[in-house]
């Protein structure tokens, strides 16, 4: 049953790219959405039969995918508590929205070619989490690549749209080179691409920080940072949001650049047996958090703010991992995919309502005319801005911020970081809502209200994002530990430093007073005091930063500048091929002693005569030479 | 004058002839006078054998003189022949008009 | 017998489509089409029926032809050739449907040359007596001139002039080494013969052995190509007509990989082992070189060709990589890169013939108009860059893997190959399919004819992406065949001993 999870979603895919320009868009719905649909009922079914078994994990073996030598990697499926977490929100935020996706997408001409890439993609992810071996995991891995690229250029008609699918891929592609070389060393040293056989050998064959496994979570690292848009290959996920909004949600919000931390976390036993690799996972997320932070808060579009919040929030997730708090950075995923994906489907609700509009400055006092929008819309914000006790984002985050101080591996740096973005978060979480839902309307367009495809979701998830929290509650708060204790056969538990429930509840209500001071100021900002804040922000350095925030600290000038001008400099530099000159060389060579020698044939007689003459002289000359002096 | 070798004079004849011949054919482009050249250095070469036959006294160089007649012969009706064509194609004896292969 | 007739099938489909074309031109094109698939029947039959677990030689012909000169007609099909010979006859069929359309000028003469280089080819796949060897690449050369010097595009006959001195050049070269080979071998043992087997550890000088094994390898870099002997390829490929390109890229460069597996490494362990890291370096600057001049392409045509430049790169560095993983990554690049390739000219010939240009920057937009070439295009390109559950990633996964443990440095630099085919395969289907039209274009989408050319490669780059193990399964015990004999040097099997069945096996070693 299990390989029915990911094959549902090929097959529909299959079924939609033979079809798509023939098939009703009510058949395309029902195959688009039912496939994931059904996938989710069984994903709930496989899930229960799998915690009642009691096992670890289960393996289905489906094919010898590739076999050769002492190689092998066989198309097996696992499915463990780590991978039952992914899947579960796979499919069931992927459902929803997909359901999402039938009302924003329905005046959409290629409504078909849609759905087939949406349902790819889920079958991707599944393969992705599901995988047993390194290799299904890549193919999974480049598989949601090619999605991600496929529906980010979706309104191909714009180059704008094309350019931002590439660089996707293609930055993307730089982290999957990286992580193919870590394949090519893990399978050299272990011998095998299966994962659990490579985390069980491990431990035996290197020491803790030997430089051959530091050197292969490096490598794998490089890997997760490109897929989850960390430093410092985050610069494709802003441009991401060129794809249509429910695919902002599901790929670039919910799953897909989640796929970083789901390498980490699967690797945990490299990552722990190579301290250097692991400190620098904590470090990425740190500084990405902080950085893509401070560039969402002066984003204009909405959906800008969403994709940078988005990057900050995974960098929270790579601080966990980091610090090795394994769970607390699974925790932070299920809610964030919960909280993101409803925050771009309001997002979406909102630009669908003003015409495809997506400049903050030009909505505002939606309030009113989006009443459902707003609601939902308010409690995704409360939880990415982690309002305390009600908010799934409190719980998730706070666990992160509290751990990365307080584990064996944290440091009281990353906890000040953590609080900063805390403190960042809600500012830029609220500014957002500030600017959207309250003040004047600014636009032109007056607001549609959406159908209720696209509501639905949009309530389900604002209910998952309220009440996701409460499986994991702190210490200090009932201490629930049922998500943490669902992964602990598969990550281990955190190692702690220090356990007071003293200082706990110092972090905790800091990072509560933060959130608060965050929300304050964004109010000031936006709603009181608009005109102070906008002297303040014209002041030449403030300018300046705020330019270099906007585009997100010049990373991709940068990059141009360093890699992509050059190479297509010398590209079109060599456009004809250098080597190429030689051999025309050679040839014009050779044309020109052609050349050389047939004007000697003049076709006049008598310098054919004089040159028998100089011949006979000179060879008459060369002879008495030879026999007379 | 009178104490120059019989051989040596003949020999200068033959080689001033040759020369002159080869000089004409180098400086005259009409091709009637080019085989009249030619016919020149021939008998240049046929005197030279003739000189260096009663030198050795030996019948050897009167013979190739023979051949050479015969041959000269030939060569004539052959290259006036050609000529005649030549003249038919061209209009023209000028040997510089017939450079139609050069490379 | 049977592979006497495999060569044969063709060259009569060759001669009677020749004659037959004068009255129908269309029974030449189906009589040229069913000799081919006749042929990929056969070839099909024997896979079915014994390819898989065999080990060593399959079939097996012998017969004297000049044997003063210890020349013989000396045929021999194992997995290697097995499967070169299935991608052969199944390009060679869809290259006589391609061209079904677009060639209308000497019908007959066409289809005779097409099936002589394909004759030629089966040939080069099966030939185990190196005169013969020599003969069949030379069939192969000029029927692919007249394909290229008659039927090709604007510049066709420099492009056929090129490609026909560079190939003469390098096969030249390859003479020379096969007649000193002759001879060190009958100085050694008194014994002149082309056998291969026999020539097969011919001890020999190490600079010798050095020189003989540049001779051959030249005249397989040539055709596979490698930098820096690349440049007849841009040029040939897209001058050709589209069932040429096809048969260039997707088979005759396979000669010249085929050749390096077969011929200059078995018959020069010591000394191709000691040039392995130039080949293997020659093969990475190929991947990069080809995939960044393929970036900078105006020509959608010449953007595939040097894409085929940075593939073939893969070849050279797995072939040198001396280990099993490799061998078979090699095989199956051959394999993969036949048919993407293939497909891509195919698809590049069928947009030729409906917009009539080949420059990508008069084509956009397409995608609308065209959405199931559009599909197919993605398909294939996606393959050449390496997309898993394509057959070309496993090729390049394998080769990468297995020259991981010949090379790091140079398996890193080319992993980063990966990355610059993203960037120039992304290329065509943004040039060709997406952005805006400025023209307004109403074209016919893929007809029936063309779907059944295109269906056959979805489906085969398909199975091999998700299910490669019967092609891997067949080229084993060549890949221990070869190893062996790598470690085994001193032992010297003899000529006897080779065609024992399952002679291979207990000289298996671990790699």
């Amino acid at each position: 049953m299990l390989y029915l999870i990911p094959a549902l979603p090929f097959f529909s895919a299959l079924l939609l790219i033979l079809g798509w320009r023939t098939f009703s868009r009510t058949t395309v719905s029902v195959i688009g959405c039912g496939s994931i649909g059904i996938s989710a009922l069984i994903t709930l079914a496989q899930g229960w039969q799998f915690l009642q078994s009691g096992h670890d994990s289960m393996v289905q073996h489906l094919w010898t995918w590739v076999q050769s030598g002492s190689f092998n990697a066989g198309m097996d499926l696992r499915l463990d508590a780590l991978s039952l977490a992914f899947v579960f929100v796979i499919t069931f935020v992927g459902f929803l929205i997909h359901v999402y996706s039938t009302g924003y997408m329905a005046d959409d001409a290629d409504y078909g070619r849609f759905f087939a890439c949406m349902n790819l993609f889920v079958g991707a992810m599944l393969m992705l989490v599901l995988a047993d071996n390194l290799l299904l995991l890549y193919l999974g891995w480049e598989g949601v690549g090619l999605c991600s690229y496929l529906l980010i250029g979706f309104w191909y008609k714009d180059p704008a749209n094309g350019y931002a699918a590439r660089k996707a891929f293609i930055v993307t592609r730089v982290g999957d080179t990286a992580m193919a070389i870590a394949l090519f060393m893990l399978f050299q040293y272990t011998g095998s691409l299966q994962i659990s056989s490579i985390l069980e050998k491990a431990p035996g064959m290197w020491t803790t920080g030997h430089a051959t496994v530091v050197l292969i979570a490096f490598l794998l690292l490089g890997g997760a940072v490109g897929k989850s848009a960390q430093l410092p290959l985050q610069t494709w996920l802003p441009d991401a949001m060129a794809g249509p909004t429910p695919v902002s949600a599901l790929i670039h919000a919910a799953t897909m650049v989640t796929a970083g931390v789901y390498l980490v976390a699967r690797t945990n036993v490299l990552f722990d047996l190579a301290p250097a690799a692991q400190t620098a996972v904590a470090v990425v997320g740190a500084a990405t958090l902080l950085l893509a932070g401070c560039s969402a808060l002066v984003q204009k579009d909405i959906k800008r703010v969403l994709a940078y919040s988005t990057i900050s929030q995974i960098g929270y997730m790579f601080l966990a991992l980091g610090v090795g708090a394994w769970s607390a950075a699974i925790f932070h995923f299920v809610t964030h995919a919960f909280f993101k994906a409803l925050l771009f489907m309001g997002a979406g609700a909102v630009i669908v309502a003003l015409h495809h509009e997506q400049d903050m400055f030009k909505m505002g006092g939606l309030r009113k005319s989006l009443p459902g929008v707003f609601r939902v819309f308010l409690i995704g914000s409360a939880s990415l801005a982690a309002l305390p006790f009600i908010t799934s984002g409190f719980y998730s985050k706070d666990q992160i911020v509290w751990l990365a101080w307080s584990s064996a591996k944290g440091h009281t740096a990353y906890w000040v970081i953590a609080l900063a973005g805390a403190f960042l978060t809600a500012m830029y979480t609220f500014r957002m809502v500030f600017l959207t839902f309250y003040g004047s309307y600014r636009g032109h367009a007056a607001p549609h209200t959406p159908g209720s495809s696209m509501m639905i979701p949009l309530y389900i998830l604002a209910f998952l994002s309220t009440v996701a929290g409460f499986v994991e509650l702190p210490h200090t708060l009932g201490h629930v530990t049922l998500f943490s204790d669902f992964l602990q056969p598969i990550l281990p538990a955190v190692q702690m430093l220090q356990e007071s429930t003293a200082l706990e509840w110092t972090s905790q209500l800091l990072a509560a007073g933060l959130t608060f001071l965050g929300i304050y100021i964004a109010w000031v900002w936006v709603i009181q005091q608009p005109d102070g804040m906008r002297r303040f922000a014209e002041m030449p350095f403030m300018q300046w930063l705020r330019g270099f925030w906007y585009k997100g600290w010049a990373f991709d000038e940068l990059y141009n500048e360093l890699l992509v001008r050059p190479f297509v400099r010398t590209a079109r530099l060599n456009r004809r091929d250098l080597v190429d000159k030689v051999y025309t060389t050679l040839a014009r060579v050779t044309e020109w002693c052609h050349d050389a020698l047939a004007r000697t044939q003049s076709g006049l007689l008598r310098w054919y005569i004089m040159g028998v003459l100089i011949g006979a002289v000179l060879i008459l000359s060369v002879l008495i030479w030879r026999i007379y002096i | 004058m009178m104490n120059i070798h019989p051989t040596t004079a003949g020999m200068t004849l033959a080689g001033i002839l040759f020369v002159l011949g080869l000089i004409s054919i180098l400086i005259r482009r009409n091709l009637i006078f080019m085989l009249l050249s030619v016919e020149i250095m021939l008998n240049a070469a046929g005197l030279a054998f003739i000189v260096a036959s009663s030198h050795w006294a030996q019948p050897d160089g009167q013979v190739m003189f023979m051949f050479i007649l015969a041959m000269a012969a030939a060569e004539v009706s052959v290259g006036l022949a050609l000529i005649l064509q030549l003249f038919h194609q061209l209009k023209t004896l000028d040997s510089d008009e017939a450079s139609r292969m050069r490379g | 017998m049977i592979l006497l007739y495999i060569i044969l099938i063709p060259v009569l489909g060759a001669l009677l489509s020749w004659l037959t074309a004068a009255r129908n031109t269309a029974l030449c094109r189906w009589i040229a089409l069913c000799s081919l698939l006749l042929d990929l029947g056969i070839v099909t039959a024997i896979w079915l029926g014994n390819g898989a677990a065999e080990n060593g030689w399959l079939y097996h012909l012998q017969a004297p032809w000049i044997p003063q000169f210890g020349i013989s007609l000396h045929l021999a099909m194992d997995g290697l050739s097995l499967v070169m010979l299935a991608l052969t006859f199944f390009l060679g069929a869809l290259a006589v449907l391609i061209s079904w359309r677009e060639i209308t000028t000497k019908t007959g003469f066409f289809h005779f040359n097409l099936l002589f280089v394909i004759t030629g080819i089966a040939g080069v796949f099966l030939t185990m007596d190196l005169f013969l060897f020599y003969f069949f690449w030379e069939v192969m050369l000029i029927p692919m001139y007249f394909l290229i010097g008659i039927w090709g595009h604007e510049r066709r006959e420099y492009a056929a002039y090129k490609f026909f001195i560079f190939t003469q050049a390098g096969g030249l070269l390859m003479l020379l080494s096969i007649l000193a080979l002759y001879f060190v071998h009958a100085s050694n043992t008194g014994v002149y013969t082309f056998n291969y087997f026999e020539l097969l550890n011919t001890p020999m000088e190490r600079t010798l052995a050095m020189w003989l094994m540049l001779g051959f390898l030249v005249a397989f870099l040539v055709k596979l190509p490698a930098v820096p002997f690349h440049t007849w390829l841009p040029d040939a490929h897209t001058e050709a007509p589209t069932a040429g390109s096809v048969v260039l890229a997707g088979l005759l460069l396979k000669t010249g990989a085929y050749g390096i597996l077969r011929f200059v490494l078995p018959l020069f362990p010591a000394a191709s082992q000691e040039f392995a890291p130039w080949a293997m370096l020659l093969g990475v600057a190929g991947i990069l070189y080809g995939g960044q001049l393929a970036f900078a392409q105006p020509d959608f045509k010449r953007l595939i060709a040097y894409t085929s430049v940075s593939h073939m790169g893969f070849v050279l560095l797995g072939a040198f990589a001396f280990n099993e993983l490799a061998y078979q990554g090699v095989v199956m690049q051959m394999i993969t890169h036949g048919i993407s390739t293939g497909a891509l000219f195919m698809l590049a010939g069928v947009l030729y013939e409906r917009i009539h240009t080949r420059e990508l920057s008069r084509m956009g937009g397409l995608w609308p108009v065209l959405p199931g070439m559009g599909t197919v295009t993605m398909i294939f390109v996606m393959a050449s860059l390496g997309l898993p559950g394509l057959g070309n990633f496993i090729a390049e996964f394998l080769v990468l893997l297995g020259s991981w443990q010949a090379n790091r440095l140079l398996t890193v630099l080319a992993a980063l190959g990966l990355v610059v085919a993203t960037v120039y395969s992304l290329r065509i289907m943004q040039k060709v399919f997406f952005g805006q039209t400025e023209r307004q274009y109403t074209l016919p989408d893929l007809g029936l004819r063309e779907w059944l050319i295109m269906a056959p490669l979805v489906l085969v780059i398909l199975w091999l992406g998700v299910y490669p193990q019967p092609v891997l399964k067949t080229v084993t015990p060549n890949t221990e065949n070869e190893s062996v004999k790598q470690k085994a040097e001193s032992k010297k099997p003899t000529a006897g001993n080779l065609f024992a069945p399952n002679s291979f096996q207990h000289k298996k070693q671990p790699l």
